[in-house]
C-alpha cells in the first residue's frame, strides 16, 4: 500500500516541480529522490511497516512475492532514471511531466502486482497504460512517434475492451470479482466462465505482447522515443507479466489442465515469431523490440508451469532482462545511428562502454556467468518440472540458440568491425552507473540466491 | 577466506583467472606478454607440485566442495583425480609453450589477447576438474566465450564468420546438453547436481536413449566427430596460430574427456546400444578426414584434418569400453595435445619467415634449416605414432581395444593410420626436401629460443614414448572405475 500512495503522490509533486522551476536537471533530481523514497517505503512494507491502514475489503494483497516484484521494478526504474534521466528531458519541453507520468505508471504497476479482485486488475492495467499512450507520442513533431502513440492507444483500448468483457462474463458465471471466489467456481466451470477466461487470456497476451497478439509491439517500440521504449519494454512489460501470472495462479490455477495447451501454443508462437523476426532486422532498436517479444516467450514459461520455480524465475527474469535492456537502451539513445553499422568500432572509441554493452548482450543471450543464464535456467526447470510438453523446452532451447545470432551481431559490430568515431559523449557518472548495472548483471549470474532469498 | 586457496583445484582456477584479469589492465604489449608467460609458468609449477600429492591420503588437497546455490543443490565441487590431472597437466604445459613459441608475433590490443588466453585456461581447468554438473556447464561455456573473442579478433580475413560458425555450433550443442543435465537433475532425489547423484540416478532405457544423444551431440561437436566437424577446418585455418594451438591442443580434449566422465557412466545401457553407431561414425570420419588431408595444400588445413582423424580414433576407443583402451585414450589425449602444438609451432615459424603456408609454394627448407627439419621430423613421426614416440603407446592400446571389439573396425581404422603416414611424409617431402625455390632460398635457421621450445616437445615425446609407466599409473584407477561401471551392468 505504501508504494501505491507514495507513487501517486510523488507523481503530483513531479508535475508541480515543472511549474516551480525551469531548470531541467532539478526535475530529474526530484524524480531520482522520489524513486529512492519509493524503494525505501516499499522496503519498509516488506520489513513489516505499513504506513496506511486502509480497509481494502480484500481487493489487494501485499504478499512477499508482490513486494519483491515491486522492489525489482522500482530498482530497475531507478537505474533507468540515473542512466537515461537526461535523455527523458531531451524528448520534449515538458521534462517534469514525463517523470510524473512514469510515477503514475509505477502506481498502476504496484496495483497490478497486488490485486485480488478483477476490478483492481482492470484499474491497475488502465493506470499503467494511459500514461504510456502519452509517453509513446511524446515526441510531438515526429510522425513515427505520433503513429506509435495512436497505434498503442487503439490496440490498448481494444484489449481493454476485451478484458472488460471477460470480467463481465466471469462475473456472470461466478457472481464475484474476487480471484479466490472465481477459483472456487472453477471446479465446475460454466460456459460463461470459460469464455471469460479466454477473453482475459487474450487481453493479457496483448499487454505482454505475446504472439499472435504482438503486432503492435514492433511499431510502437520502434516509433516511440527510444528512452521510453526502454521503459515500456522492461518495467511495464514485467508488471503486466506479474498481473498475468497472479490472475492465472489465483483465479484459474485449478483449471490449469484446461488452458495449459493453449498457453503452450502461445508460448511457442511467441518464441518462434520473436526470434525468427529479430534475425532479419537492420536496426538495433527494432531488433530489441522483437527481442522483447522473444524474451516474453521465455517469461511465459512461468505461467505455463505455474509452480514455485516459475515464480522465482519470473522475478529473476524481470531483473536480468530489465537491467540488460535498460543498459543497452541507455547507450543506444546516445547513438546517432540506430542500425547495426552504428555500433561498428565502438570498442575502439569507447572501450569500457562497449565491454559493458557486450555483458548486457551476453546476458540477454543467456550465457552463463550473467543473470540471463539463471533466468533461463529457472524457466527451463519450471517447465521441465511440470513433466508435460517436453517439446516446448526443446523449442525454447533452439530459440535461445537462434537469439545468439542477433545479439552477437552487436558484439561483432563493436569489436570486430572498423567504424568511425560517432563522437558520442558520455559523462563519467553515466559510465559508472552503467558499470554498476553490469556488475549487478554478473553478480546475479554468479549467485542468484542473493535476490531470491528475499522471497523467503 | 584462506580456505578458498588451500587446495590445488581452487588454486589452479584462481591463478589463471586473476592472471587473466590483471593482464587486461596492462598497457604495453611486452608487459602483458611477460606477465602471461609468468602467470602460466606459475600455474605449471603448481600443477607439477600437485602431481606429488596424488596419493589418497592427500585427498583434502585435491578434492573440494564449496556451497554455492543451496536451494538448487549445486556446489563448487572439484576433484583432481587421475584423468583430471592428466588433462590439467596438458593445459598447464600448453599455455607457457604457446606464449613462448609465439613470442615474436605482435598483436594489436595485446593485453586483451593475453587476458583472454588466460581466462580460457581458467575455463579449461574448471571443465576438467568439476564434479558438479552445473559447475561443469558453467566452465564449459566459460572456456568458449574467450575463445570466441580470440578467434574473431585476431586471425585471417574470414575469421569473423569462421569463429561465429564455431560458436553457434558449440553453443547449440551445449544447450542440448543443458536440457539433458536439467532432466537428469530433476530425476535425482534431492535434487542435486553433484556427479555422484548423477551416477546414481535411475533412468529407463528409453530415457537413456534420447538423453544419450543430447549429450553425445554436444561432445561430438566439440571433439569434433564426423559429421559434426564442419566448423573445425575453417576455425583452425582462420584463427591466429596461438589460438589454433589452444583449440586443437586442449579444447578438443574437452569432448573426449566429457565422454568418459559424463556420458559413459550415466548412460551405460545406451552406450551398449549405440557403441556400433558411434564407432562406425568415428571410423568413417577417420578415413574421410585422412583422405581430405591428403589433398590439402594449406599446412594448417592439413593438420586440422589430421586432427579429426586422431580424435576419431579416440572416440572409437572410448566406446569399446576396454580398460587398456581407456587408458590409451587418456594418454593419447595428452600426447596428441603435445604433438599437435609442436606441429603448429613449426608451421608458425615457417609462416613468420616466409608469410606462406602453402605446400606447393614451399620446398627445400631442410637445406637451409637442418635443425628445424630434424625436430619437425621427430614431431611428425610422433604424429604418425611410430614406436618409441609418445603417440605409439596410446594408439597401440586403442587399436588393440578396437581389435577386440571388432576386427573390421580395427582394419578400417588402421587404413587411416597408413593414410596419415602418406600425407605426413608427403608434406615433409614437399616442404622440407627437394630443391629450394626463390621464396625458400632466403630461409634462415631457427634461433636458440625456438630450438629450446621444440626440443622440450621432442624430449616429452621420447620420455612418454619410452617410460609411459607413471602416466599409466596416474589414470589407471579412473579407467578401472569407469569400465567396471559399464561392464557390471
Amino acid at each position: 500500500m505504501n508504494a501505491i500512495i507514495f507513487a501517486a503522490a510523488w507523481g503530483v509533486i513531479m508535475m508541480y516541480t515543472g511549474v516551480a522551476t525551469r531548470r531541467k536537471s532539478m526535475s530529474r533530481n526530484v524524480a531520482v529522490a522520489g524513486m529512492i523514497g519509493l524503494i525505501a517505503v516499499t522496503w519498509l512494507e516488506y520489513a513489516g511497516l505499513s504506513f496506511f491502514n486502509i480497509p481494502l475489503g480484500g481487493m489487494l494483497e501485499f504478499s512477499t512475492f508482490s513486494l519483491v516484484m515491486d522492489l525489482v521494478l522500482f530498482a530497475s526504474t531507478l537505474i533507468f532514471f540515473m542512466l537515461s534521466g537526461s535523455d527523458v528531458e531531451e524528448v520534449g519541453i515538458y521534462g517534469a511531466d514525463y517523470f510524473a507520468l512514469i510515477f503514475f505508471v509505477l502506481c498502476g504497476a504496484a496495483i497490478v502486482t497486488a490485486f485480488k479482485s478483477l476490478l483492481m486488475l482492470f484499474l491497475g492495467i488502465e493506470i499503467l497504460s494511459i500514461p504510456l499512450y502519452v509517453l509513446a507520442a511524446s515526441d510531438k513533431r515526429n510522425l513515427k512517434s505520433n503513429e506509435a502513440g495512436l497505434k498503442y492507444l487503439l490496440m490498448g483500448s481494444f484489449s481493454t475492451g476485451l478484458m472488460l468483457m471477460g470480467i463481465a462474463f466471469i462475473y456472470g458465471g461466478t457472481g464475484t470479482f474476487y480471484t479466490d471466489g472465481i477459483s472456487m467456481g472453477t471446479t465446475a466451470p460454466s460456459t460463461l466462465l470459460v469464455a471469460g477466461m479466454v477473453l482475459l487470456l487474450i487481453s493479457m497476451a496483448f499487454k505482454v505482447s505475446a504472439a499472435p497478439f504482438h503486432f503492435w509491439t514492433p511499431d510502437v517500440y520502434d516509433g516511440s522515443p527510444a528512452v521510453f521504449t526502454s521503459f515500456m519494454a522492461t518495467v511495464v512489460k514485467a508488471a503486466a507479466f506479474v498481473g498475468f501470472l497472479r490472475l492465472f495462479e489465483n483465479a484459474f490455477g485449478k483449471m490449469q489442465e484446461d488452458w495449459q495447451v493453449l498457453m503452450a501454443i502461445i508460448t511457442a508462437a511467441t518464441l518462434l515469431i520473436g526470434n525468427l523476426t529479430a534475425v532479419f532486422q537492420q536496426s538495433v532498436k527494432r531488433m530489441l523490440a522483437y527481442s522483447s517479444i522473444a524474451q516474453a516467450g521465455f517469461m511465459l514459461f512461468a505461467i505455463f508451469a505455474l509452480n514455485n520455480t516459475g515464480k522465482q524465475g519470473l522475478i529473476l527474469y524481470t531483473a536480468a532482462y530489465s537491467l540488460a535492456t535498460i543498459g543497452v537502451f541507455a547507450v543506444l539513445v546516445r547513438m546517432k545511428d540506430y542500425t547495426f553499422e552504428g555500433f561498428n568500432g565502438l570498442a575502439k572509441h569507447q572501450p569500457l562502454v562497449a565491454a559493458l554493452v557486450a555483458v548486457f548482450m551476453l546476458s540477454l543471450a543467456g550465457i552463463p556467468l550473467t543473470a540471463g543464464f539463471f533466468a533461463k535456467y529457472y524457466m527451463l526447470v519450471a517447465a521441465l518440472k511440470t513433466g508435460k510438453m517436453f517439446w516446448l523446452v526443446i523449442l525454447g532451447v533452439i530459440c535461445a540458440a537462434i537469439s545468439i545470432y542477433y545479439y552477437f551481431r552487436v558484439i561483432q559490430a563493436m569489436y570486430f568491425r572498423e567504424g568511425n568515431d560517432q563522437g558520442i559523449r558520455l559523462s563519467e557518472g553515466f559510465k559508472t552507473t552503467l558499470l554498476v548495472t553490469a556488475v549487478l548483471v554478473i553478480l546475479l549470474g554468479v549467485h542468484p540466491d542473493w535476490l531470491l532469498q528475499l522471497l523467503n | 577466506m584462506l580456505s578458498a586457496f588451500d587446495n590445488f583445484p581452487a588454486l589452479l582456477i584462481w591463478l589463471p583467472l586473476i592472471g587473466g584479469l590483471v593482464a587486461f589492465l596492462m598497457k604495453e604489449e611486452g608487459q602483458a606478454k611477460t606477465w602471461a608467460l609468468f602467470s602460466s609458468t606459475l600455474t605449471l609449477i603448481l600443477m607439477g607440485a600437485s602431481l606429488l600429492y596424488t596419493d589418497v591420503k592427500y585427498f583434502k588437497l585435491n578434492q573440494v566442495s564449496y556451497y554455492w546455490l543451496r536451494d538448487i543443490g549445486s556446489s563448487f565441487a572439484f576433484n583432481l583425480d587421475g584423468m583430471a590431472s592428466m588433462l590439467c597437466l596438458l593445459t598447464a604445459i600448453s599455455f607457457p609453450l604457446i606464449f613462448a613459441s609465439t613470442w615474436n608475433r605482435s598483436y594489436k590490443n595485446a593485453s586483451a589477447f593475453y587476458g583472454l588466453m588466460l581466462l580460457t585456461q581458467c575455463g579449461l581447468m574448471g571443465v576438467f576438474m568439476a564434479t558438479d554438473a552445473l559447475v561443469f556447464y558453467f566452465f564449459w561455456e566459460l572456456a568458449l566465450i574467450p575463445v570466441y573473442f580470440l578467434a574473431s579478433q585476431w586471425g585471417g580475413e574470414k575469421r569473423i564468420q569462421a569463429a561465429f560458425k564455431f560458436f553457434i555450433y558449440t553453443f547449440a550443442g551445449s544447450l542440448l546438453m543443458l536440457i539433458g543435465l536439467l532432466y537428469i537433475y530433476l530425476k535425482t532425489g534431492g535434487p542435486s547436481f553433484s556427479l555422484a547423484a548423477f551416477y546414481n540416478v535411475q533412468l529407463s532405457a528409453g530415457e537413456q536413449t534420447w538423453l544419450f544423444w543430447l549429450f553425445f551431440v554436444a561432445f561430438a561437436i566439440k571433439m569434433p566427430v564426423f559429421p559434426f566437424h564442419t566448423w573445425q577446418p575453417d576455425a583452425y585455418e582462420q584463427s591466429t596460430t596461438a589460438v589454433t594451438m589452444v583449440l586443437s591442443g586442449v579444447m578438443v580434449k574437452m569432448g573426449v574427456f566429457a565422454l568418459i566422465r559424463w556420458l559413459l557412466p550415466i548412460f551405460p545401457e545406451a552406450v551398449a546400444k549405440f557403441d556400433n553407431v558411434v564407432i562406425g561414425l568415428a571410423v568413417v570420419g577417420m578415413i574421410y578426414a585422412s583422405l581430405i588431408a591428403m589433398r590439402q595444400d594449406d599446412l594448417k588445413r592439413l593438420v586440422a584434418y589430421s586432427s579429426i582423424a586422431h580424435i576419431g580414433l579416440m572416440a572409437a576407443a572410448v566406446f569399446t569400453v576396454e580398460k587398456d583402451a581407456m587408458q590409451g585414450v587418456m594418454l593419447q589425449m595428452f600426447s596428441h595435445g603435445v604433438n599437435i602444438i609442436g606441429l603448429w609451432i613449426v608451421i608458425e615459424l615457417i609462416e613468420q619467415q616466409l608469410g606462406v603456408r602453402k605446400i606447393s609454394e614451399l620446398g627445400g627448407i631442410a637445406q637451409k634449416a637442418p635443425i628445424l627439419t630434424i625436430l619437425l621430423v621427430v614431431i611428425a613421426l610422433a604424429n604418425v605414432a611410430l614406436p618409441l614416440t609418445n603417440a605409439f603407446v596410446g594408439e597401440f592400446l586403442m587399436f588393440s581395444g578396437l581389435f577386440r571389439f571388432s576386427a573390421w573396425y580395427a582394419a578400417f581404422a588402421g587404413l587411416s593410420i597408413i593414410l596419415s603416414a602418406v600425407y605426413t611424409l608427403n608434406m615433409i617431402k614437399h616442404v622440407f626436401y627437394g630443391a629450394t625455390n626463390t621464396l625458400t632460398e632466403g630461409f634462415l635457421e631457427i634461433g636458440a629460443e625456438q630450438r629450446v621450445i621444440l626440443a622440450v616437445i621432442v624430449v616429452m615425446i621420447f620420455m612418454v614414448g619410452v617410460f609411459p609407466g607413471p602416466m599409466f599409473e596416474l589414470v589407471e584407477q579412473v579407467s578401472d572405475v569407469v569400465v567396471k561401471r559399464l561392464t557390471d551392468k
